[in-house]
């Protein structure tokens, strides 16, 4: 049996640190103790020590595709029926009590025990692109960029409620404690920023005020190592949790306080020589470098104004759209993984007023970010992915909106190795059951590892005696809207 | 998981090789320490437990049916099919399968074959046989002589003992999870008698912050969290249980006592008010009050969370696993997991939505008071109620004056609705109005009373009266509101039907309906149970009885996981076959049985472990000892690790001088960046920081919110007690460094410790640093680091001295106010010493 990676890592690390020490247990090389009084040497020390992750998979099974990902999480559930999939009959149906053959044995939310009436689209819809593919006039923007964009109407999930759809969305699993996928990924692949972390997430809210809670967890580690814990940049205060210096405190103040810990730190270990001090080390020169690095990828001023008329976003509006241009900032600086939720597509009522709101706000963004990462030439090693952690039904709820639903729904998918301008998959003709090439959460995690060019049933870890993986004990890759 | 255990577990077959080849001596194949892993973790998933995973004929867990098959010759390994299979050259053939992604290694295809040719034999799974108690020879700690066996005969030397600062140091943060003062580390330094360190121990133990440290890790298994969790994760009343847990481990409740009345404190005979608040254990899971959640749904989802505790918590089984399924590698059938959970089926609770208020939970003064209240209210409701003639009088007065003027009224509406409706103030309601139309003599007694008691409510004479009855009932009802409340279990006597799902599929209900019952596999056959319903109390009187063999283990491995950094076997939350057989097995059974045999004594058992030789050696491994045995498995030498992330924020507050020791209380809430709820909502959440001295409780008492936990203990590895957590990462992350050098919790207790070295440690720049120093690590600086601190303390005194309002902005974060004796350039720069001090990695290390 091989030992774990970690441990491997782990047993390098400390050869690596005694030979450049020239440290015995006993006593202290001669060069230790220079790089004690010589704090440039200290430098050296902890940068020969760099513990930059380079992933579990050393030889990938696939060829990669795609370095990163970009989730664009539509977080209450998006309507699959006011957005890209165009049902006509549910139209003609619209008032008309929904045929039980549709709905019989299948989970229903807040519409338990209701009677069950068809609701037709609120909106118009029309073709884009080469295609001509159907998509709701809200979004003539997307509409510009379809031939990018791989639409899937097959889309299914096993839970139907925000919470536990989110948790099963991004891990896998209903049951809390179970890592999400941007923690997977950057466990699997490492990342390749020096001074950010792998995984990152950014949330923003929208106007029409259904904005459903997002926990923590969504971006938790879970039994992985906690360095692989999604790493959530905020909009408002100190983008990262505690980054700022302390008022009163210079930057440079901070950096002699951070200067002199690492240097007593260092002194220490010449006495008790445990390999975690010097890893303290760099979590502190990584901390203090974050101070500003952080600052910096957020501070989206310089962008030209082009690119900001291209987004639609004014620097500090907290807004999606600044969010996507975050993200590809982020993308341009080796992060792996970026989460981006957006809030507000909870439409139980009022879905037309809400999903023109929601067409504003992202509409142009989408369409940007596509653009911007094909004009930089970073769309082809980018999967961007656009999904809901469920759709709403075709019946209508209270007369004006929609309830939650499991059963079929549309996302799609964008950048390296996908089809461009294609169409997956298709629900059944009133928009309820994905019926034409259905596919699951565990399906698209699959496809999104093999992409990355991870086999998702080769990425593992042992928890409670499993060897437990992002896709359960199910998910086969889609091939067929692999390019 | 752990990091430390995601490296352990690839990393632990190579250690037994390392292990026995450096023992020099072959040992005999044993089949649960050898074989077993082998099969578990390449074999069973096909030819194991679960039938429906069974790809192969037969089971090769199971003697009878390899022999049957040929897939073992005792004696023979040349004609056993398994090996065969094993070394097949063509993959068609070769076992286990190219899809399995499995390889077996040449030394374990070698384990294989020699244990054929030894004759094949198999042995139950370790942990499933009662543990044996082995002989040690008196005089000695029984855990010394178990350690030094194996030290004997795996040819290590164990490290000397540590210094008596860090031995202070360790017992503290162990046993009471506070630092020592550096008076009783010197006082401890300089009696080197052994007795001293039993005193030191007996104190500690009797320590009521000795109930505070041990709480930390049963909260954690039983994932108790002051909110539901799921999608709102509102605000739960459940804090009195983290109380009751304290209180148990202070009063050495004994674990069987402890056991029963979390799983059934409610149905014990009699049962007290503190047996109740420590049911609330069957409460703490998650729960949601999300809209459109389906109750079936939830249902199922709670019954599995219950299922999950028990085994995490008691039981050490992954019986999680057997929701939709047999277990793949342990005897547990899907029908246990439903049996098991159908014990928690007559629990009354809403499934969806608000948790109720729960049960009072009063102390005696304040039922007193409340006692008192109700009487005084009770008082003031008779005294309203008596009969007065008084008030007789004013009322037969006032009915005829209302009578005129409501027929007053209605006249002039029937004329000018106009003017009736600006006429109308002052005038009683329509339907008293009514009722004083009807004559006297006609109305009926409720008629009448009402009339009565609504002329009380307006009329001048009965203001008095009134008032002191309302205030009386106020006083009484927000007198009650103050009291604590708490969740606890509650039986209805009509349990919900449990059936099995399944593959865990609650839209399914065809599976069959099981009752209440314990894991088949654990129990011997034929156990009666009458015909009775089994209850939790049962459940809780097996748990601890003679037929378990978990339990006690369980219990021991992860008591010696707070001791010594990792548990004897190694995955504390699974002693099944994934599990690890532990290479000193015979101490893992001696805990557990000296455990049960003294009566489920668990503070007899920590003062045993902290006794020990073992426990009291050196952290300092020899390169020899660490080339040897890594992860420090025979216990040849202590462990180190960083701080749990409350003793982390306990030690700041503690030498700093800001921390309120006080035990037990309402949750608190430390400082935290704004915004940091934003994502909360239903409702909209705000955050209001604990004010005065509750700012500065220990890390324990924090408020534990579930989807949004304290990110300065989220930093350092506390779970989210979201799911049962037996153990806690131990990272070393950036974050953990942004906590210490920016929360404001940290910039304050910089603060009050800088003030504290100006003011106590003498006048000269050296005794305030050493004071500092000995204040934080219970040592004077080494000339090195003196030289380093004092050029930052130069530097930064210069500079605040030329910017003073750099210096007021520093000094006034945090609510306690900076002494204003004290020069602020002064005062701010030796903030950033304490910073510095407060940083350092020996500082938030147990060495």
């Amino acid at each position: 049996m091989n030992p774990h990676p970690d441990f491997r890592q782990y047993l390098a690390q400390r050869q690596t640190r005694r030979t450049f020490l020239g440290r015995t247990a006993q006593g202290i090389g001669s060069l230790a103790l220079a790089a004690l009084l010589n704090p440039a040497l200290l430098s050296a020390v902890a940068a020969e020590r760099k513990e930059k992750w380079p992933g579990v998979v050393g030889s990938l099974h696939y060829p990669q595709k795609v370095k990163r990902i970009i989730w664009l999480s539509m977080a209450g559930g998006p309507s699959h029926l006011e957005t890209f999939d165009y049902k006509p009959k549910l139209a003609r149906m619209h008032g008309e009590p929904m045929p039980s053959s549709f709905t019989q044995g299948k989970q229903i939310a807040q519409l338990q025990g209701q009677k069950l009436l068809c609701f037709g689209p609120q909106h118009g819809f029309k073709p884009f692109g080469k295609n001509g593919t159907t998509i709701c006039e809200l979004f003539p923007h997307i509409g510009s960029v379809i031939d990018e964009i791989c639409l899937i109407r097959s889309m299914t999930t096993e839970a139907i409620n925000h919470d536990p759809a989110h948790m099963f969305m991004n891990t896998g699993s209903q049951i809390a404690g179970r890592p999400s996928m941007g923690a997977w990924v950057t466990y699997g692949l490492g990342s390749e920023s020096e001074d950010l972390p792998g995984f990152v997430v950014l949330t923003s809210l929208g106007q029409g005020g259904q904005n459903q809670p997002i926990a923590a967890r969504q971006w938790a580690p879970g039994f992985l190592p906690s360095r692989f814990q999604g790493v959530h940049l905020r909009g408002k205060g100190d983008p990262v949790l505690y980054l700022g210096t302390p008022a009163g405190v210079t930057h440079a103040q901070q950096k002699d306080v951070v200067q002199t810990i690492n240097t007593l730190n260092a002194q220490y270990d010449t006495i008790v020589d445990d390999p975690e001090i010097g890893t303290r080390i760099v979590q502190y020169e990584m901390a203090f470098k974050m101070q500003t690095s952080v600052p910096e990828l957020m501070d989206i001023r310089p962008e030209s104004p082009a690119t900001l008329a291209l987004y639609g976003c004014q620097p500090g509006d907290g807004s999606f759209a600044s969010n996507c241009l975050l993200a590809r900032r982020l993308a341009e600086r080796g992060v792996r993984f970026v989460q981006l939720y957006h809030k507000d597509w909870d439409h139980h009522g009022g879905v037309k007023e809400g999903i023109a709101f929601k067409a504003r706000e992202i509409d142009r963004a989408c369409m940007a970010l596509i653009v911007d990462l094909k004009q930089r030439g970073m769309l082809d090693e980018t999967l961007i992915v656009w999904a809901g952690e469920f759709g709403r039904t075709p019946m209508s709820q209270g007369g004006d909106g929609r309830d939650h639903h499991n059963a079929g729904f549309s996302i799609w998918l964008c950048g390296g190795g996908i089809k461009p301008g294609f169409v997956y998959g298709a629900t059944d003709e009133l928009g309820y059951s994905a019926v034409e090439n259905p596919i699951d959460v565990h399906d698209l995690h699959a496809t999104m590892l093999r992409l990355l060019g991870i086999e998702h049933t080769k990425l593992s870890v042992k928890f409670q005696g499993l060897d437990v993986r992002l896709t359960g004990i199910s998910g086969d890759a889609v091939t067929s809207i692999l390019s | 998981m752990n990091k430390l255990r995601c490296l352990l577990t690839r990393g632990g077959g190579f250690l037994a090789l390392v292990l026995a080849v450096m023992s020099g001596a072959a040992e005999p194949i044993s089949y649960n320490r050898d074989i077993r892993p082998i099969l578990s973790d390449n074999c069973l998933l096909c030819h194991g437990p679960d039938q429906k995973t069974r790809k192969g004929k037969y089971r090769l867990d199971v003697r009878e049916e390899a022999l049957a098959v040929g897939a073992l010759v005792p004696g023979k390994p040349q004609e056993s099919k398994l090996i065969a299979r094993i070394n097949a050259e063509k993959p068609t053939e070769r076992m286990p399968p190219p899809e399995a992604h499995k390889t077996l290694s040449a030394a374990q295809k070698q384990l294989l074959r020699d244990w054929i040719a030894a004759g094949a034999q198999y042995e139950k799974h370790w942990a499933y046989l009662p543990p044996v108690k082995p002989a040690t020879a008196p005089g000695r700690n029984p855990i010394d002589t178990l350690i030094g066996e194996r030290l004997a005969k795996v040819r290590l030397q164990p490290a000397p003992p540590a210094d008596r600062r860090t031995l202070a140091r360790r017992l503290y943060f162990d046993l009471v999870g506070l630092p020592p003062s550096p008076e009783e580390v010197e006082v401890f330094e300089k009696d080197q008698s052994l007795e001293a360190v039993s005193r030191l121990i007996d104190r500690l133990i009797a320590s009521p912050h000795f109930g505070e440290r041990m709480a930390i890790g049963w909260l954690d298994v039983v994932r108790f969290a002051d909110t539901i969790g799921y999608h709102s994760d509102n605000p739960r009343n459940i804090w009195p249980y983290r109380d009751y847990v304290i209180r148990a481990f202070n009063e050495n409740k004994r674990f069987d006592q402890f056991t029963r009345e979390q799983l059934a404190g409610d149905l014990l005979p009699g049962s007290t008010r503190e047996q109740k608040v420590g049911s609330a254990f069957n409460r703490l899971l998650l729960t949601t009050e999300e809209g459109g959640a389906q109750p079936k749904d939830y249902e199922a989802r709670m019954l599995t969370d219950r299922v999950r505790a028990v085994s995490t918590v008691w039981l050490g089984q992954t019986i999680g696993c057997a929701q939709c399924h047999d277990h793949k590698f342990d005897p547990i059938r899907q029908q246990d997991f439903y049996a098991l959970g159908a014990f928690f089926a007559d629990l009354e609770e809403p499934i969806i939505g608000r948790r109720e208020p729960g049960m009072l939970v009063a102390t005696d003064a304040q039922e007193a008071e409340l006692k008192r209240l109700d009487e005084a209210l009770r008082r003031a409701q008779e005294e309203f109620d008596a009969p007065r003639p008084e008030w007789q009088a004013a009322f037969g007065a006032w009915q005829v004056a209302q009578a005129e003027a409501v027929t007053r009224q209605r006249q002039a509406a029937a004329t000018n609705a106009a003017n009736a409706k600006n006429s109308t103030s002052g005038l009683p309601l329509r339907e008293i109005a009514d009722l004083l139309l009807i004559p006297a003599a006609q109305r009926d007694q409720k008629q009448q009373e009402k009339l009565y008691a609504h002329f009380k409510s307006v009329a001048p004479e009965t203001a008095e009266a009134g008032k002191q009855l309302a205030s009386a009932r106020k006083a009484r009802d927000s007198y009650e509101e103050s009291i604590p409340h708490c969740l606890v279990s509650q039986t209805n006597s009509h349990p919900r039907v449990v059936r099995v799902l399944p593959r865990g599929n609650f839209l399914n209900e065809s599976g069959e309906i099981v009752q209440p019952a314990l894991p088949a596999f654990l129990v011997p056959p034929g156990s009666a149970t009458n015909g009775l319903r089994l209850s939790r109390l049962d459940l809780a009187n097996w748990l601890l009885g003679p037929d378990n063999p978990l339990t006690a283990r369980l219990v021991m491995n992860r008591l010696w996981k707070q001791f010594f950094g990792l548990g004897l076997s190694r995955v504390v939350d699974d002693l099944g076959a994934q599990g690890e057989l532990p290479p000193n097995q015979p101490l893992l059974d001696w805990l557990a049985c000296e455990f049960r045999d003294s009566g489920w004594d668990l503070k007899r058992m920590v003062r045993l472990i902290v006794s020990s030789e073992a426990y009291q050696r050196s952290s300092v491994a020899t390169k020899e000892l660490r080339t040897r045995d890594p992860l420090n498995r025979e216990l040849a030498v202590q462990s180190r690790w960083r701080l749990e992330a409350e003793l982390v924020r306990d030690n700041a507050l503690a030498v700093s001088g800001l921390l309120l020791d006080r035990i037990g209380g309402p949750s608190v809430k430390p400082y935290q960046p704004d915004g940091y709820w934003e994502n909360l909502n239903f409702p909209v959440r705000s955050y209001d920081p604990s004010a005065g001295p509750e700012q500065y409780r220990r890390g324990v008492y924090v408020w534990w919110q579930r989807s949004y936990l304290h990110p300065s203990l989220l930093a350092f590895d506390a779970p989210t007690r979201e799911e049962c957590a037996a153990e806690r990462n131990r990272s070393n992350i950036p974050q953990q460094a942004l906590v210490l050098l920016n929360d404001p919790t940290y910039v304050e207790a910089s603060r009050a410790l800088a003030a504290r070295m100006l003011k106590e440690g003498g006048s000269e720049p050296k005794s305030r640093l050493t004071w500092g120093w000995r204040q934080v690590l219970d040592r004077a600086p080494r000339p090195e680091e003196f030289q380093t601190i004092q050029a930052l303390l130069e530097k930064q005194l210069t500079e605040y001295r030329a910017d003073p309002a750099a210096a007021q902005a520093l000094l006034k974060i945090g609510q306690a106010p900076a002494p204003a004796e004290i020069d602020p350039a002064e005062l701010a720069a030796w903030t950033n010493i304490a910073r510095v001090l407060l940083n350092l990695h020996e500082t938030i290390t147990r060495s």
